[in-house]
């Protein structure tokens, strides 16, 4: 289970639709717990690949070195990661596979249809080696920040 | 000095997100924590004992790849050392 606040998940949503037609990638700050990730903070990023921003993304290592200092210092860690798949799907490539390494981190993928973010989806990297890994589908509970309680999330939530 | 171990990592270290390790060079210090850590070998280097691909060796904000001296840059006691597996991907493939 993924926990966020519907704030971030509108958030990483909204990151998607302004760099469309290009990809999206950002970093999630939180905890790590057996029964989930749970973010605290969304930090946006650079794509790197502005080779092929529209159907790929990097994001520099340098940044992450910054992130994860930043991150340090309040307490939080890096528990996962989101990008979005351009008039794509929400669902993991064999790219996206390849390229994943951090074993129980949550990758978030929003698929931007025409500008518009549509569903968005989670998927945890299980495993403990390059050897074993795999994705798994991950639940996503968006919770509703208290100033916004009054407010009905208008998004439609992606469920896996 | 000091080495950051990235979430994926720290099953690998007892849960530590930091580790202290002796060694005068990038190389020693990482050879230390592997020798502390024997796990982590397998995480960080292929069969034929490369470094990963995919796995960065920051040396404070400098890639060790591209100094001078690369792995056998010196390091000192206050120098921090980060370990950082690569992000990317995309959407579709080719």
């Amino acid at each position: 289970m993924l926990k966020l606040t519907y704030s971030d998940y509108a958030a990483l949503r909204a990151h998607g639709e302004e760099t469309y037609p290009h990809e999206c990638c950002g970093v999630l700050l939180g905890h790590a717990a057996p029964a989930g990730n749970t973010v605290c903070e969304l930090v946006r990023a650079g794509n790197t690949r502005t080779d092929s921003a529209h159907d790929r993304y990097n994001i520099a290592p340098e940044e992450l070195i910054r992130t994860q200092r930043q991150a340090r210092k309040r307490g939080l860690d890096i528990v996962g990661f989101y990008h979005s798949h351009p008039d794509h799907p929400a669902q993991w490539s064999s790219t996206d596979f390849a390229e994943a390494h951090w074993v129980g981190c949550s990758y978030v993928i929003t698929a931007v249809a025409e500008g518009k973010a549509a569903i968005t989806n989670s998927f945890l990297l299980a495993g403990t080696n390059e050897e074993d890994k795999e994705f798994l589908d991950e639940p996503v509970e968006i919770v509703v920040n208290e100033v916004e309680s009054e407010q009905e999330p208008q998004h439609e939530r992606g469920i896996v | 000095m000091n080495i950051n171990i990235p979430t994926p990592l720290r099953s690998f270290t007892g849960g530590q997100s930091t580790v202290s390790v002796p060694g005068a060079t990038v190389a020693e210090a990482l050879e230390a924590l592997t020798g502390a850590y024997p796990e982590l070998r397998q995480n960080l280097y292929s069969a034929e004992g490369k470094l990963r691909s995919f796995v960065n060796i920051y040396l404070n904000d400098d890639d060790v790849r591209y100094l001078p001296k690369k792995d056998a840059t010196p390091v000192e006691e206050s120098d921090e050392l980060s370990i950082i597996p690569s992000i990317a991907g995309g959407c579709c493939c080719r």
